[in-house]
């Protein structure tokens, strides 16, 4: 470094937008760095040592491979995934395209369809728990009106997960709606003109034209989809846990990745296996937008 | 003047990183006053009636002040691992018993320390049950109260059922059979009303692992504590399926329904329920039904009786000393002491702890309590070493063999093995 006093110089304008760049900058800065990059630090460092913070070692990942409950929860964070994320993102679509050629009350209708998302997830769950009740819900009741044997729904483990993410896409389909909305009115209008022009079927104009134009908008709900997904935990912790079920249950059928960590954590007390699995997971997370971005981030050209 | 634009960026990093290491040092030392924390779960009558007595450790003691907080059942323990390795933990905690070893292992809480209390003074202050808060020679918790099960039930219900209302059931054989006609379900097999509620994870497990297999002729576990003796005579298999075929086989109640057993209990949609003593007051409140209360059923008239003994104790957090712990000990000392625990039965309906009242007839004569304090003599309160696993290990094979017709033989020789692993892990 230079010594300053000797040689007194003015700063130079540079320099100054420099300092006064970086004196705005610190306020977020200190908050990433002490609400976010020093927590992931940390876990990092957690999930190599043993419980009673003596000595580093790996077994935590060793015991984690092992662990069958683990894999389901991997298997079935996987089936959150493939199950949610196409349908809400189709659902959303189609209601996009709906909407758009509604003219009166459009509002109405992105509002009643954006409704869900912004209401808590927490209170939805217990409103869709009552619902799913197997002797007292409103689903088994339409079941028996309609002389259908009653479901177990979420009491089911064939049926849990399915349930769970019922009311996953439920929820999610309308930020697609709206994020696929938006996408709609970037199209250029003219490509339609032309496409009527040459007497293309409406079907052709939609695979042809509009599908592709959404592309961009396609990634961004896939890649933000699947990472939310991932993570998927409010719903299941909501929906089966309480204080007579376990989280996660009936016999894991619904546990998730993050509902496991959150058990190993939080009842278990076992922070440094519970930072091994966040760990497994952010990798998990990490490839699978690599991956993502790469297959799916084709450029169009408009 | 990449090298000054970098020093700057440097200069900067430090700042945050001196900023960030201040935050979270502050002192609340206010002029000589000792502040102790005091955490529970949020139990209504429990947190009224400390409030109360805080009030009047205050008067005695004006140089402490006793903060008291309470947080949902459900988010109790989390918010005690968080705190703690925050370093914000609580001074004094309310624990289930069945939690002491982890947290004990965790390093959360200190041992009663033997100049204020020591394991001689605790043994001959208390009745016998609360050995199980004794790690290693010593005590890690002092509760102000014990509870012990009974069997509910709905006089109403008994009636319209053509049943005796007066007339509870003395045998298991005979809860089955009373429970039967009580039981209203619809075509496709759902619930309108069930005769017994039946269930896993709230008292039916303890029900399960002390009253069932000791009535059985099995002890549950060896007296370290270190090995599951469930399968030790075929008489454990047969126990389980005994106890798991109220649900499966007789129909007699579903553990879902109507979300938890006490709920439907209370809603006057179950004939029969075992619960503690703790749901006096809850029951009391929510109950438009004329209901008693009788010790537990046993096997034949005149077997083995037998009950589940458990106690929420209270805890030294690891690392309080000076000052702030002798305030802990004059809290502690207060709380549990006989005056209190008069108090603690008539409002919160859990049974006096100390010895000194076992013998006491106007608590035995009690019509409601009375059957408590009976079923106290013949209490065990099981040796959990986590309490959470052993549930949700034994949650998880009964729900194997009700949702997906798993043998009972293979599922039950299964459940020991885990069980065993859970206690192997924990004394290795």
């Amino acid at each position: 470094m230079t010594n300053v006093s000797s040689n007194r110089q003015p700063m130079k304008l540079q320099t100054r937008r420099t300092l006064t760049a970086y004196t705005f900058l610190i306020v977020p800065l200190l908050f990433f760095i002490s609400i976010r990059i020093f927590p992931t630090l940390y876990a990092f460092s957690l999930s190599f040592m043993t419980q009673d913070h003596t000595s580093g070692t790996i077994d935590n990942y060793k015991q984690l491979l092992q662990d069958p409950v683990f894999w389901k929860s991997v298997l079935n964070t996987g089936l959150y995934v493939i199950v949610t994320v196409p349908l809400q993102m189709a659902l959303g679509l189609i209601i996009a395209l709906g909407i758009q050629r509604v003219r009166h009350f459009r509002w109405f209708y992105r509002m009643i369809y954006f409704l869900p998302y912004i209401t808590s997830i927490v209170a939805v769950s217990w409103v869709w728990r009552l619902m799913y009740d197997q002797n007292t819900g409103v689903f088994n009741q339409i079941l028996t009106w309609l002389h259908i044997p009653p479901q177990g729904f979420l009491g089911d483990p064939n049926e849990s997960l399915l349930s769970v993410s019922a009311v996953m896409i439920w929820q999610a389909m309308g930020f697609s709606m709206l994020i696929f909305m938006a996408g709609l009115e970037a199209v250029p209008k003219h490509f339609y003109e032309a496409a009527q022009i040459d007497g293309a079927s409406k079907w052709k104009m939609f695979w042809k034209i509009t599908f592709p134009l959404l592309n961009p908008t396609i990634v961004f709900l896939a890649v933000t989809g699947v990472i939310q997904s991932l993570q998927s935990f409010t719903q299941i912790q909501n929906l089966t846990g309480g204080s007579a079920a376990n989280a996660g249950g009936p016999l894991n059928s619904t546990l998730s990745i993050v509902v496991y960590m959150y058990k190993n954590a939080f009842t278990d007390f076992n922070m440094e296996y519970a930072s091994a699995i966040t760990v497994v997971l952010f990798i998990i997370i990490l490839l699978v937008t690599l991956i993502q971005l790469r297959i799916l981030n084709k450029s169009y050209e408009y | 003047m990449k090298k000054s634009k970098f020093t700057i960026f440097i200069a900067m990093i430090i700042c945050v990183l001196i900023l960030t290491s201040a935050c979270g040092k502050k002192d609340d030392s206010n002029s000589g006053k000792v502040t102790i924390t005091y955490w529970q779960y949020t139990f209504p009558q429990k947190v009224d009636i400390i409030k109360d007595l805080i009030k009047k450790f205050e008067a005695e003691n004006p140089n402490i002040k006793v903060v008291a907080q309470d947080f949902p059942y459900d988010q109790y323990n989390q918010k005690i691992a968080a705190a703690v390795n925050a370093k914000k933990g609580p001074d004094i905690m309310n624990l289930y018993y069945g939690w002491l070893p982890q947290y004990q292992q965790k390093g959360y809480i200190q041992s009663i320390p033997e100049d204020f209390m020591s394991a001689n003074d605790i043994e001959s202050y208390y009745i016998p049950m609360i050995q199980a808060s004794k790690i290693n020679g010593k005590y890690y918790g002092l509760p102000v109260a014990v509870r012990s099960l009974a069997l509910f039930w709905n006089k109403d219900m008994f009636k319209a059922a053509g049943l005796d209302p007066e007339k509870p059931p003395k045998t298991w054989d005979e809860l089955i059979t009373m429970a039967k006609q009580m039981t209203k379900m619809k075509a496709n097999g759902q619930y309108e009303q069930e005769g017994f509620a039946w269930d896993v994870n709230g008292q039916g497990y303890h029900t399960f692992e002390e009253v069932l297999l000791r009535q059985w002729g099995i002890i549950p576990f060896s007296d370290d504590g270190k090995t599951v003796q469930w399968s030790s005579s075929p008489e454990g298999l047969e126990a389980f399926k005994y106890w798991v075929n109220m649900t499966k086989e007789e129909k007699i109640g579903d553990r879902n329904f109507l979300t938890d057993y006490n709920t439907a209990f209370k809603a006057g949609k179950a004939g029969m329920m075992i619960d503690g003593s703790f749901s006096v007051a809850a029951t009391k409140e929510a109950a438009k039904f004329a209901w008693g209360v009788t010790t537990l059923p046993v096997r034949e008239e005149g077997g083995i009786k037998s009950n589940f003994g458990s106690y929420w104790t209270n805890s030294l957090a690891k690392g309080l000393s000076g000052e702030k712990l002798k305030a802990a000990e004059k809290f502690l000392k207060f709380l549990i002491s006989e005056d209190t625990q008069k108090e603690w039965l008539d409002k919160v309906g859990e049974l006096p702890a100390a010895a000194s009242f076992s013998n006491d007839d106007s608590i035995k004569s009690d019509p409601i309590y009375g059957p408590f304090v009976e079923g106290l003599a013949d209490a065990h309160a099981t040796l959990f070493v986590d309490e959470a696993k052993e549930r949700d290990s034994i949650n998880n094979a009964v729900e194997s063999i009700l949702l997906k017709n798993a043998p009972f033989d293979k599922t039950f020789e299964n459940l020991v093995k885990e069980q065993q692993k859970i206690r192997d892990q924990y004394y290795k």
